[in-house]
């Protein structure tokens, strides 16, 4: 009998050990560096969870090493392996010769070398030690997870299952993006925050701090400290190579095996977590039994071959239904069926090339899952079946219907609105009742007054039910990507606390994957005039004058306005600009309508630089790009002119002081004049303020554009501080209800001068608003120039990379 | 086909652009997802505008100056409008983006 060696007994070599006492012929000894024989390692997190116990998962008994005679070495760590003379060696060093060698050495879990890494209490998610460490903290206490992947996400949910309170920490900007895009990782993130895990995206962690020795809590980059007990880093695994490496075999990612799972050396063969595969390295199981399935073939002298296929995933939560196959990054050539119900809280999506399903991936409602993985492995044609693959298996072989027709057909009792459980009988009955518009049937019945989604269903009821009677509404949706219009999208986004632009594309139906760049904007600016705090404001999301702050030209240049208070500068700033002018050869410099000076084409490159010097001599951004405020006119006032009656510059001063900054649905100019001479024009501005001997008139919606309109009476007011309180009100009610380019003067005419100023009229409504654009500024008042002049930032500036420079080395 | 790295993918927002110089031009490097980029030309072929500072969607990119579409695949506009631009290959390996050779202009230089 020859002699086999199979170092580590995680579950690829347990699958081994399996087969090569089966066929018989060795003598087989067994090292683990764990103190334990074969266990499902996958089974850890229902142990964690308490779904399950250790004993339930050991699949490999030592009654059953017995039986096949496999010599056990467990709690002992091969040390070294000597190919020359065919031995390896354990604990007390003595060799241990072989015939054939089998590294199953499995992987190594990732630490991030965070400052304090090493503490007592910070842990990986790999082992029995690791989960028993979790399953002792008692309820009520904190820990902190690194990584939102799939272990991250069991180890939390097992750790909240007990009690725990949980937060995980994911870098990137959606949960297990590996297997999850956007809009999955999203309603996985939902449903977790639902159940009480605090879950944060996007976020980088800096230091583990300590005390005494033991972990005390994680800071952020942020500066923000997160308490806990125990801290599980769970960012991923690492081939483990060292011990091959040492023995001279070949090694890359990892050990290098060919498709008999054989290393660079004839007689010793790898498997499992620490092999490297045609440039692939494995973390699921499918692929580990295959490639021992495949080395006890090898190991008794038989043809075969390891093929990579595709695998699937599912993550192992209780309660959250989710599943992955195959690949679903976008690439040339593949195509994307999207399907979302938001009511139900499903979304699938799969994806095609050359007719063939490649990657599916889906939330809420997994049934399918075995039947696409299966189209998936077996690389079906689908091209027959494409309109209605989405849907399954069992709506196969049936004829395409016709939307219209399908709707006309549908029974009585066939549900409409999910979210309101409206059926189509309810609704056709109202509409004979008297209830023939949209709003009618949704004021009688509550159909389609929630998402949404189902509003174009209760149209087509009404034009079924009344014939010629009804017209099918103008509104205008935003755009191809969705049915509903701005305003509708503006009251779900505010009325279903939709805080992220996935939940938006999720909740609301969105038919595109992330939107067009008609409708992101607008999103974009809506979730961060409803949740300035839990929005993250998006770059991507906003057109390139606002994300270079500053205004593209025609020829690709772009100008820059630095702000001037209230029209007021000095000696020095103007000194500031005109050498900033020299130095990056302006060739235009312009005095603006709005009493600013432009320095018109200037290269994009140049910008954090040209911002740097400006900013050292106190000027900030003007914000000429912005849908925001942009200016605030003025004239001399009472300082210097005869007629003035007021002190018309510092009150455009302070209010440009309190109102820079702000995002607004369109841009806002505004003027504040010393007399009713109007000298600073305030007539025509988005809000104009004309001083008399009493106090202050404010008007607003006025216009000097593609439309002149003159302002309309807002309020009289007696004092500055009422005349600063009525503006700030009046903006922020701009911001909360207008539609995304719309300027103010079209967004009154919508809801009406009166309803504007009964709302700023009502003292409370009037705190309210001045209150929330006080949050709102905490977070958004801040100089976008200053931001980007240091070195990371300035960077994206310029090009990526200049392969003219290479090319001439 | 040889392939030159041109930097880091977290260079590039998700959903956002970089360009990068070559003897050839301008050529706009697109991250539509999270590991995955195109490379066309920076230059709308409408008005020159700028492409790579446009807004991403899909796998497509708007012009920022008057709103071409266009299919980062097949580099067509989209819509009404007609053109096309030029399109090149491009890959992400291990965290890092590699675009086509080519584009060092070795004929030009």
């Amino acid at each position: 009998m020859q002699n086999l060696v199979i170092i580590g007994a995680g579950m690829a070599a347990g699958r081994l050990v399996e087969h090569v006492t089966e066929a018989g012929g060795w003598n087989v000894t067994l090292f683990n560096a764990e103190p334990r024989g074969t266990y499902d390692r996958i089974m850890l997190s229902p142990v964690l969870a308490g779904d399950k116990t250790y004993d339930e998962i050991v699949t490999h008994t030592p009654a059953f090493y017995e039986e096949r005679g496999v010599a056990c070495r467990f709690g002992e760590r091969v040390t070294a392996i000597d190919r020359a003379a065919k031995t390896v060696a354990g604990r007390d060093g003595t060799p241990l010769p072989y015939d054939k060698l089998v590294i199953a050495t499995g992987s190594n879990p990732f630490i991030i070398p965070l400052p304090g890494h090493d503490l007592d209490g910070v842990i990986a998610y790999r082992d029995l030690e690791d989960t028993e460490r979790m399953m002792a903290l008692a309820p009520g206490q904190k820990a902190v997870v690194i990584g939102g992947g799939l272990l991250g996400l069991e180890a939390a949910a097992g750790m909240h299952a007990r009690g725990v309170d949980v937060t995980v920490v994911h870098l990137m900007g959606h949960l297990m993006e590996r297997q999850l895009d956007e809009a999955a990782g999203y309603l996985l993130r939902k449903e977790l925050v639902g159940r009480g895990i605090n879950v944060m995206v996007s976020t980088n962690s800096q230091e583990i701090l300590g005390e005494g020795g033991h972990v005390r809590a994680l800071k952020l980059e942020n500066g923000t400290e997160l308490p806990c007990d125990l801290l599980v880093m769970a960012v991923g695994i690492r081939p483990a190579t060292a011990l091959a490496a040492e023995a001279g075999l070949a090694t890359g990612r990892g050990i290098h095996v060919d498709d008999q799972m054989i290393t660079s050396d004839a007689d010793v063969l790898a498997i499992g977590e620490c092999v490297e595969h045609d440039g692939e390295i494995f973390g699921l199981v499918a692929p580990l039994y295959e490639q021992a399935k495949v080395a006890a073939a090898t190991l008794a002298g038989a043809e075969a071959a390891f093929v990579n296929r595709e695998t699937a995933t599912k993550l192992k939560v209780t309660g959250c239904d989710l599943f992955s196959a195959g690949d679903f990054a976008e690439a040339e050539g593949r195509e994307d069926i999207v399907f979302r119900d938001p009511g139900r809280g499903i979304y699938k999506r799969l994806v095609l090339e050359d007719n063939r399903l490649i990657g599916a991936v889906m939330y809420g409602d997994t049934a399918d899952g075995g039947w696409f993985h299966g189209l998936i492995k077996d690389r079906t044609d689908i091209s027959e079946m494409r309109e209605t693959l989405i849907f399954g298996p069992a709506f196969q072989g049936g004829d395409v219907l016709d939307p219209m027709a399908a709707v006309a057909a549908l029974p009585a009792d066939a549900e409409i609105c999910g979210c309101n459980g409206v059926c189509k009988g309810r609704i056709v009955e109202a509409i004979e009742g008297g209830a023939d518009t949209l709003e009618g049937v949704r004021a009688e019945t509550k159909a389609s007054g929630s998402c949404g989604t189902c509003t174009g269903l209760v149209e087509q009821l009404l034009a079924a039910t009344l014939g010629d009677a009804f017209e099918m509404p103008a509104a205008q949706p935003i755009c191809g990507c969705t049915d509903l219009t701005h305003e509708d999208v503006r009251r779900l986004i505010k009325s279903k606390e939709l805080k992220s632009q996935a939940a938006v594309w999720q909740e609301l139906g969105w038919t595109t994957p992330n939107g067009c760049h008609v409708c992101r904007p607008a999103v974009n600016y809506y979730l961060l005039a409803d949740w300035p705090v839990e929005y993250q404001d998006d770059p991507q999301s906003r057109f390139v004058n606002e994300r270079k702050h500053a205004n593209i030209q025609k020829d690709g240049t772009f100008s820059v306005v630095p702000r001037m208070w209230g029209g007021i500068t000095t000696a020095g700033e103007l000194r500031a600009i005109a050498d900033a002018a020299d130095k990056y050869n302006v060739p235009t410099v312009k005095v603006t309508g709005g009493q600013r000076i432009d320095l018109l084409g200037v290269r994009g490159e140049d910008l954090p630089a040209i911002w740097a010097d400006l900013g050292k001599a106190g000027l900030v951004s003007g914000h000429a790009y912005a849908k925001g405020l942009r200016t605030v006119k003025t004239c001399v006032g009472t300082d210097h002119c005869r007629f003035g009656t007021q002190d018309s510059t510092g009150l455009g001063v302070k209010l440009e002081k309190a109102l820079w900054g702000s995002w607004t649905p369109h841009k806002v100019k505004m003027a504040v004049s010393g007399c009713p001479r109007n000298c600073a024009e305030a007539t025509c501005k988005d809000v104009g303020i004309v001083c008399v001997d009493s106090g202050y008139e404010i008007g607003v919606g006025g216009a000097a554009g593609m439309d002149l309109k003159e302002i309309q009476p807002l309020a009289k007011v007696a004092t500055e501080d009422e005349a600063m309180t009525h503006v700030i009100a009046f903006v922020q009610l701009y911001r909360e209800n207008a539609k995304y380019l719309d300027r103010p003067y079209k967004w009154i005419a919508k809801v009406g001068m009166d309803w504007v100023r009964a709302r700023i009229a009502d003292e409370g409504e009037r705190q309210r608003l001045v209150d929330a654009f006080a949050l709102s500024q905490s977070i958004y008042q801040k100089d976008p120039w200053a931001e980007r002049a240091d070195d990371r930032t300035a960077r994206a500036f310029a090009p990526l990379a200049d392969l003219t420079l290479e090319a001439a080395e | 086909m040889s392939w030159i790295d041109v930097g880091a993918l977290d260079d590039i927002p998700l959903r956002g652009a970089r360009k990068v110089k070559t003897k050839l031009g301008c050529v706009a490097i697109f991250r539509t997802d999270e590991e995955t980029v195109f490379a066309t030309t920076n230059t709308c072929p409408h008005k020159g505008g700028p492409l790579a500072e446009g807004i991403v969607h899909d796998r497509k990119v708007t012009c920022p100056l008057h709103n071409w579409v266009f299919d980062l695949e097949t580099g067509e506009a989209l819509g009404a409008d007609e053109g096309r631009i030029e399109t090149f290959a491009a890959k992400v390996e291990a965290g890092r983006i590699l675009i086509d050779a080519a584009l060092l202009g070795q004929k030009a230089a």
